[in-house]
């Protein structure tokens, strides 16, 4: 196996807008605040950038084809930038590459930055769009709930679970969240809400109602790496470097072949043992101290917390529902609100959540710091659907070196 | 060996309007109507047209039989979803036959579908003909009270018949007792009084002699008079005149389905089939423009079970529909709000379309010889983790294969003109799986593990440009095991 890049790559500065309905705001507005803060929290100037990546999902409503409106939006110096988009991983995926950017050497100091205008459709929820030419012929006209709900019913066939336990895990899950989002500043919803009000929601896709469902935000977020070396040549103490960054795609095994039960992400749990692997984790219960996991719905954080290795296969209702994934449980899941209610600018997501992990770190979470200083810090991005998927993890760390 | 009808199927759409809520509706305007508030109608599903009611037909009268000798596909209709582009070549395509299959359009009439037969019976080779309506109606208007939807579909060719055909007569005449252009969109139609008495008094009594002495036959010999007319007593009227006797006279289904225009005569003659004995002869008319008249003998070999569905179980497999709106709203007889999310482009590449015609209108996938795992689409590279052999794969059809439900979701987010959108992840046991569409399901019915049978039908309509594209939907598995 590769020797992967735990360790060979520092996070110098980050930053982050505020997310949500953003009606006075451009993409290119969203994308400058994330980047001033990162800028100025790194402690360089534009210049010393040598390349750059944009993580963005549905380009086409808001800034576009190419990596142009990131160069256009921050003056970059005619460097190398890149536009990526992998689903709801691009943010992840950006940061990604500037990452084997600085750890191949091509570059010194390298950006990520993650945008999404969602909030210029006209109707709530993703925009409605096309599959693909020839998808379209075949594929149901699937919205990201419904495909997602599906999870609940293979997941309640394959263990037996009642439809009232699950839906009570999944609605914890959603109050947790819109606790933890009520103490995040920047996040999108900021109001607490009930087990009831969950239950008592309008459904979008069986089982899934209102409360089970992410918010739909405009935000950005962003990422300046380097190496350990250079961050303490420019001054920089307590390091934050990357431990594991994982990627895993379907092949289309799931949604053609009979190996799947529809129950779990068969991406998810290859990419964690990897990531384990790569960040040297044998027991991730015990080993992570926080984890951010795209919780675009909270059924999809429920299956996740199993499929990375978190709580035992079928065990999740139990973890949830004891509160071990609560703010003050023995690892806190989504402190920052998660996709729930920091919210879910997809480009932008990814980034997010490694922005709470290094906050976190560094001790600069403020209301909602985590008393004991975390270590290992794991987020987890998926795109796409249950059945077709990518899945991004990374790892990051404070720096023992 | 001989000539005549091989085999026989129907199908009805699930949805029955019950004409009491058509009534209570408009009654206002017209007092009328009340009096034919009674019974149902059938109603097509949204995403049902003649052409996916034709191949469900068609796939009911092919049960148990070999369709590799089938040369050539009549559909007859007057509601073409298409005017230019053949209608029957969907069929033909959807039941996978063979490219050298002919293939050919009858309309124009009300008497399309017997005079397809009529072809079909007095030509060589094994001919599938299926008749299929789906009528606009305006909104208060009688016909939207007697119409229903439906289909019928008879092999005819060489073999052993379950029917034989012992005389036939036609007559043209340009009685117009109504007429459809595609400015009027809905039929304008003549006094009944008239049509009754000059159309069908006048016109029909001659050829029914005529088909009748060609036979052989005097009235009295026959068992099962099969002539559609939705004016009241009209088919005992002629019957009487004709000298058939009145117990002869079939049910012309207006309580249960209503008349299924171009269709109807074949979907009654399908109705009789599956009730007569061997010996008995059944009289079927056509008439539209003038008339056709079909005299059979059902045979022996007619008390063969199938396990065709036929009118009968396809009346059974039913959902009672008491929303009129609903009715309205699916036949674009009222422009309802379909909100932002109904806007996508649902443009169809027609070269992809044509590219991929075998896994889109056939619904065929691929077996892998090198590991024998079956999967949908066909691809060049297997999709068994295990085996990955490259351009391996020979054509599987998946179309009657039952698949069983895997995961699945009722979406009340995403556009469908009929929410909640039911779709899910289909497996079917022998191997192969894909996200698919439900249709004809109940929110409340959905359960992982529940049998699917594919159904053909309309899966986007393109209102920008007036297309529509078709693909295979699942549906549940009807408790006659169909």
């Amino acid at each position: 196996m590769a020797k992967g890049i735990r360790d060979k790559v520092a996070i110098l500065g980050m930053g982050c807008s505020k997310f949500g309905e953003r009606w006075d705001m451009n993409a290119e507005d969203l994308m400058v605040e994330a980047y001033v803060e990162a800028l100025s929290d790194a402690g360089i100037e534009t210049k010393q950038i040598d390349a750059a990546w944009l993580g963005t999902g549905i380009e086409e409503q808001h800034v576009g084809k190419s990596a142009v409106p990131l160069a256009v939006a921050l003056r970059l110096p005619f460097i190398p930038v890149t536009r990526v988009e992998n689903f709801c991983a691009s943010g992840t995926e950006a940061f990604r590459g500037a990452v084997y950017a600085v750890a191949s050497g091509a570059a010194d100091i390298a950006l990520a930055l993650g945008v999404e205008k969602l909030k210029d459709t006209g109707y709530g929820g993703l925009p409605q769009r096309g599959r693909g030419t020839v998808n379209n012929m075949t594929w149901p006209n699937l919205s990201a709930p419904g495909s997602f709900a599906q999870l609940a019913a293979a997941y309640r066939a394959k263990h037996g679970a009642s439809p009232e336990d699950l839906k009570r895990a999944m609605a914890h899950v959603s109050v947790k969240s819109h606790d933890n989002g009520a103490k995040n500043p920047k996040a999108h919803l900021r109001n607490k809400i009930d087990i009831d009000t969950v239950l008592k929601a309008p459904m979008i896709a069986e089982p899934l109602g209102l409360f089970d469902c992410c918010g739909v935000s405009d935000g950005s977020a962003c990422a300046i790496v380097t190496t350990p070396e250079i961050a303490r040549s420019l001054g920089k103490t307590d390091l934050i470097t990357v431990k594991a960054l994982q990627l895993a795609v379907s092949n289309g095994s799931e949604a053609q072949h009979n190996s799947w039960d529809g129950s779990y992400f068969a991406t998810t749990r290859i990419a964690a043992k990897r990531a384990y692997a790569e960040a040297g984790i044998e027991k991730p219960r015990d080993e992570v101290s926080l984890v951010e996991v795209h919780d675009c719905f909270s059924i999809t954080e429920l299956v996740t917390m199993e499929d990375l290795y978190l709580s035992p296969e079928g065990g999740a209702i139990r973890d949830i529902l004891d509160g071990f994934y609560d703010a003050d449980g023995q690892l806190p899941c989504q402190i920052d609100g998660g996709l729930k209610c920091f919210g879910h600018p997809i480009g932008a997501s990814g980034l997010r959540m490694i922005y709470e992990m290094y906050l976190q770190m560094l001790g600069r979470a403020g209301e909602r710091q985590r008393q004991e200083t975390p270590r290992i810090g794991m987020t987890h991005n998926l795109g796409g659907f249950p059945h077709q998927n990518v899945c991004s993890i990374s790892i990051v760390g404070r720096y023992e070196g | 060996m001989s000539f005549g009808i091989l085999s026989y199927g129907a199908y009805v759409p699930r949805l029955r309007l019950q004409r009491k809520v058509i009534a209570d509706a408009n009654s206002w305007f017209n007092a009328a109507l009340k009096g034919l508030g009674k019974g149902e109608r059938a109603m097509a599903n949204w995403d049902e047209d003649p052409v996916t009611m034709a191949v469900e037909a068609a796939r009911d009268a092919l049960v148990g039989h070999d369709r590799d000798g089938v040369t050539a596909v009549t559909l007859a209709s007057t509601t073409f979803p298409f005017l230019d582009r053949l209608n029957a070549g969907v069929v033909t395509g959807a039941l996978s036959l063979d490219e050298s299959t002919a293939s050919n359009d009858i309309s124009g009439t009300q008497r399309a579908g017997t005079t397809a037969l009529l072809q079909a019976l007095n030509s060589r080779g094994q001919t599938l003909v299926a008749a299929a309506e789906k009528r606009d109606s305006n909104a208060a208007s009688p016909l939207e009270m007697q119409t229903g939807d439906g289909a019928a579909a008879l092999l005819i060719g060489e073999g052993e018949p379950v029917a034989k055909l012992l005389a036939s007569s036609t007559r043209s005449a340009d009685f117009v007792d109504h007429f459809r252009t595609i400015d009027s969109g809905t039929d304008y139609g003549w006094e009944e009084r008239w049509i009754r008495d000059a159309g069908y008094m006048t016109i029909v009594p001659p050829a029914i002699k005529a088909a009748l002495d060609k036979a052989g036959l005097t009235p009295a010999d026959v068992n099962h008079f099969v002539m559609p007319a939705v004016l009241p007593k009209l088919a005992n009227a002629m019957a009487k005149k004709a000298g058939v006797p009145d117990a002869a006279v079939r049910d012309n289904l207006s309580a249960v389905c209503g008349d299924t225009g171009a269709a109807h005569a074949l979907v009654m003659l399908v109705h009789a089939l599956e009730q007569a004995k061997p010996g008995e002869r059944i009289l079927v008319v056509g008439f539209g423009q003038g008339v056709d008249v079909m005299v059979f003998e059902v045979t022996p070999a007619n008390e063969k079970k199938t396990g065709r569905l036929g009118v009968s179980g396809h009346l059974a497999r039913r959902r009672e529909e008491t929303n009129y709106n609903k009715f309205l709203a699916f036949n674009d007889v009222v422009e309802i709000e379909r909100g932002m999310r109904s806007e996508a482009d649902k443009l169809t590449a027609l070269s992809a379309m044509w590219r991929n015609r075998g896994a889109v209108t056939s619904f065929t996938g691929g077996k892998c010889e090198k590991c024998g795992t079956l999967q949908y689409p066909i691809s060049r590279i297997c999709v068994n983790p295990n085996c990955g052999a490259v351009d391996t794969q020979k054509p599987e059809p998946f179309a009657d294969k039952t698949g069983r439900v895997n995961s699945y979701t009722a979406d009340r987010l995403t556009y469908s003109p009929d929410p909640p959108a039911c779709y899910g992840m289909i497996q079917f046991e022998e191997g192969g799986r894909w996200m698919m569409d439900f249709t004809d399901v109940d929110e409340k019915d959905l359960e992982v593990g529940r049998n699917m049978r594919m159904m053909f039908r309309v899966k986007d309509i393109d209102n920008q440009r007036g297309f529509r594209r078709y693909f295979w939907k699942a549906a549940p598995v009807a408790a006659g095991g169909n």
